[in-house]
């Protein structure tokens, strides 16, 4: 896909790291991706670019779950976009734009090769990326929209003189005072539906204002054509061992609904946590998953291997130090059944899992992906892997002290039911951050969907420390 | 054959259903109408066929290579009924040696079933599985709309209308664009079609208008036809505000209170007033309320009883029939296995001569069979019986219809030859 016809990068296996890049001009702010990337990239940027779009594009799923209006869609996107995938105007003079448009290019083609492997992520991919275009054309400048209208042949009519006056009545009723185009009705089939144009003899009379539903119906079509294509030659690429694991995770990360993981880019400061402000956290902050395990750990004062792992690396990952962590482990294990293996075993693993033995590798924390298909009550995600009495009594337990009310189950389970688990998370942490004035649809903050416990956690602290600093400036101010 | 000299024919008995199959069926007839060529195409061996047999078992995913294999098994399992569905990409019976996304519907006829049981809330001369000639005016005013509608505004052209043999009619449009529509597609078609609520909620007021905005051009098109219908069917013949659970629905949907109290008084003393006297007591009550002309609510009031006419005329459409590719729907020239009534081809131009009650059943075709005698005994094919039977204009409109559909098939063709 990358150099030719041939969908195969081959370069990449051959040289990793190639340092070519070939210019591209993109004119348009927009892009119908009909041509693909010819130019060289590293795996590095091919995942990159992947992750980053993910996320908006999982964004932009979960809108529809949490059934944003499109309003709120739109706005939770552009900030999403902004940060992870900017895309400028011609207008902006201080921004790289060939840089942020080869970006959007490169990222929409290597998840082309992500979600063209059934029909199930094709129909999800083409949904949300036309959404994402469609977010982009109601925002771009007129002026420019108009111009990459222009650079494209939509096949549609202009509506003759004659015509027009042919159908004054029938037209007038649809739209007064404006120009109309002429398509085969199969191309606005959402516009035909609504009645928003009329009908003659299998044409659809579209008003000028209603002429973006034929731009994103065509997109559609083409996208979902090009993805079909794609699959058929997708075979191909299984020579590349080193492209298919990304591939792989980023069709995993979509269907979860999380698109990758959350990395702890804002870690609690190691140190200012110590082990006995855990059951406090726990209790405060926690998402179901690590309240399930805390509590487990807490009534049999034992976890099993797993269940420690993952526990193990979320506490590192909230800012536990080593030493605390021992701490914790052990004062946590006294009177369980592994109290004597404590020093010979657990010890090394917590330190491993530091990554202070062995491999000396720094273990991220497990996220809501891998979570989601751990495939085990104890240690996965409780929304997906519990029963749904079970997970009732469990939330209920769990956050009844934070709010959350037997009247407020049912929406609950009824996003679980639809399979949308993180969406269910989101809600709990939007029904027990009321108190913080968090309104439903804010999510964590900014709309953002729960992707990882430790990302649940740190945004609850973050969301109480900032209360508390809050009162403390006001009670300063009567001092004075 | 000893069932046939009786005078009441058991429709489910598989002798009584084998000879029909074999002596009276169209095959032929069928075939070719579905198959828009004489010689097997896609359209006909990647077909499904779906068979209702002996105890109500279901056997989907039959397709023939033939018309004669398909004559054959349809005779070896003497379904009481069977039913039509999509092209597939395979051919359905080797359906588990393709990929499992590799087997997917991809052309169908766009279908349209309507149910006098969606009338029942309206209604008032039967309910649920009965019909007469009274209430099949609704079928006649649907099917004259729809008609109209979907040549005028879709640009179809073969479109064939089959009694269902009961209480319903089907159309089955087989225009090459029509057959190709996806499933949103033909969600788009059956939403602008639709006006009434299907179900429970059919008693719901018609969402019809944007704004103070005029009614589409093409309800005011339905609108028209069904004025002239309005009062013969509705206020005469069927008296649906008669009752006083008949006027109270339309009460419900007058936007005017005003209107609505002095209405509900004048008519809770008398309340067996005729509806023609009730839909005239609304539009007086409007000009005794609003006498000036140009009084806005005048406009309002106007619009609602125009919706009016819409809810209690406007075609009633089995939606989830028409919107998905994979929905079978029964073949034409079946048995109805309730009334024994054979679901004949009707013309849509001589819609309201039409009568349910007068189309050949299985037993009297039969009979007639009977009467022709046995001059054909040895013949062992009996591919062209219905000719001397009163199923003859039944079948020769449906081949009239498929010589138009094969007309145009061949045109195409050649157009395409030639632009090459
Ligand atoms: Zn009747």
């Amino acid at each position: 896909m990358f150099k030719g016809a041939e969908q195969k990068p081959r370069n990449l296996q051959e040289h990793p790291q190639v340092a070519y890049y070939g210019t591209l001009q993109y004119p348009h702010r927009l892009n119908f991706y009909d041509k693909p990337p010819l130019f060289d990239v590293t795996v590095e940027e091919f995942e990159t670019c992947a992750l980053d779009r993910l996320r908006i594009l999982a964004e932009i799923e979960s809108s529809a779950a949490r059934n944003r209006s499109w309003e709120e869609t739109k706005s939770v996107t552009h900030t999403q976009c902004l940060k992870y995938l900017p895309l400028s105007n011609n207008s902006a003079t201080k921004m790289d734009l060939n840089a942020q448009r080869r970006k959007d290019h490169l990222g929409h083609f290597v998840l082309r090769l992500a979600f063209s492997r059934s029909e199930e992520l094709r129909r999800r991919f083409v949904k949300a990326e036309s959404t994402l275009f469609r977010i982009r054309y109601e925002n771009d400048d007129s002026m420019e929209r108009q111009q990459f209208l222009d650079s494209r042949d939509f096949n549609w009519i202009l509506v003759d003189k004659d015509e027009m006056s042919e159908y004054r009545k029938e037209l007038s009723s649809v739209s007064e005072n404006e120009k109309f185009f002429k398509v085969k009705w199969t191309r606005v089939p959402d516009l035909v539906e609504k009645r928003r144009v009329f009908l003659k003899g299998g044409w659809a009379y579209v008003p000028a204002r209603e002429q973006a539903s034929v731009v994103y119906q065509d997109f559609e079509v083409q996208l979902m054509g090009a993805l079909e294509m794609t699959n058929r030659a997708l075979p191909r690429l299984d020579e590349d061992n080193r492209l298919l694991p990304i591939l792989d995770n980023l069709c995993k990360g979509f269907l979860s609904g999380v698109p990758s993981d959350w990395v702890a880019s804002a870690p609690g400061k190691e140190g200012e946590i110590t082990a006995d402000m855990v059951d406090d956290i726990a209790k405060q902050h926690y998402p179901l998953c690590m309240k399930n395990l805390h509590q487990n750990l807490r009534k049999d004062h034992h976890l099993k291997h797993f269940e420690r792992l993952t526990y193990g690396l979320f506490l590192k990952v909230l800012g536990l130090s080593i030493d605390e962590a021992i701490t914790f482990w052990r004062k946590s294990f006294t009177g369980g059944p592994a109290e004597t293996k404590f020093d010979k075993e657990h010890k090394y693993n917590i330190r491993h899992s530091y990554g202070l033995e062995g491999r000396r590798a720094n273990y991220p924390a497990k996220s809501c992906q891998q979570l989601l298909v751990s495939d085990s009550a104890s240690y996965g995600c409780p929304y997906r892997y519990f029963t749904p009495d079970n997970l009732q009594t469990a939330l209920l337990s769990a956050y009844s002290s934070q709010g959350l009310k037997s009247s407020d189950i049912p929406e609950v389970m009824q996003t679980v039911r639809s399979k949308h688990f993180h969406v269910a998370c989101t809600r709990v942490f939007e029904i027990t951050h009321s108190q913080y004035n968090v309104k439903k649809g804010e999510g964590v903050g900014s709309g953002e969907s729960v992707t990882h416990p430790n990302q649940y956690t740190a945004k609850s602290m973050e969301m109480e420390k900032a209360v508390k600093e809050n009162l403390k400036g006001e009670m300063g101010m009567e001092i004075d | 054959m000893a069932a046939l000299q009786t005078e009441l024919v058991d429709v489910t008995s598989q002798e009584v259903m084998l000879t029909f199959y074999r002596r009276l069926y169209p095959f032929k007839s069928i075939f070719a109408w579905i198959n828009h060529q004489h010689t097997p195409a896609r359209l006909f061996t990647h077909r499904e066929f779906a068979f209702t047999i002996k105890n109500d078992v279901y056997l989907r995913y039959n397709s023939f290579n033939t018309v004669d294999e398909f004559k054959k098994n349809v005779c070896l399992l003497t379904p009481s009924r069977f039913e039509i569905g999509p092209v597939y990409t395979v051919r359905p019976k080797d359906r588990k040696t393709a990929r499992k996304d590799a087997f997917k519907p991809v052309q169908r006829e766009l279908v349209f079933d309507i149910d006098m049981t969606d009338y029942d809330p309206i209604r008032t001369c039967c309910s649920e599985a009965g019909i007469c000639k009274r209430c099949w005016t609704f079928i006649a005013a649907a099917v004259r709309v729809l008609d109209t509608a979907i040549r005028d505004q879709f640009g179809y052209q073969h479109l064939l209308w089959v009694y269902s043999g009961r209480r319903g009619i089907h159309l089955w449009i087989s225009d090459k664009e029509a057959m190709d529509l996806n499933d949103e597609q033909r969600k788009a078609v059956v939403n602008w079609l639709s006006v009434v609520q299907a179900g429970k909620e059919s008693g719901k007021k018609v969402h019809v208008r944007s704004g103070s905005k005029p009614l589409p051009p093409s309800l005011r098109a339905a609108l028209d036809e069904l004025v002239d219908i309005f009062p013969d069917l509705i206020l005469d013949d069927q008296d649906c505000f008669g009752s006083e659970k008949g006027y109270e629905s339309l009460l419900d949907l007058i936007p005017d209170p005003k209107i609505v109290d002095g209405l509900r008084e004048l008519w809770t003393s008398d309340p067996t007033s005729s509806s023609s006297d009730k839909w005239a007591d609304l539009k007086n009550q409007i000009k005794k309320c609003y006498p000036q002309k140009d009084n806005p609510k005048r406009a309002i009031l106007s619009a609602s009883m125009e919706d009016i006419i819409l809810q209690y005329t406007y075609p009633r459409l089995d939606a989830e029939v028409s919107k998905h590719r994979n929905h079978l729907l029964k073949a034409p020239f079946c048995v109805h296995p309730k009334t024994g009534r054979v679901c004949v081809p009707v013309d849509p131009s001589h819609i309201d001569e039409f009568d349910p009650s007068a189309v050949p059943t299985v037993g009297q075709l039969l009979r007639e069979l009977d009467a022709i005698g046995s001059s054909n005994e040895h013949g062992a094919e009996h591919h062209s019986d219905w000719e001397r039977t009163s199923l003859k204009p039944y079948v020769d409109m449906l081949d009239k219809h498929t010589q138009g559909l094969m007309n145009e098939v061949r045109r195409e063709k050649r157009e395409m030859d030639t632009s090459w």
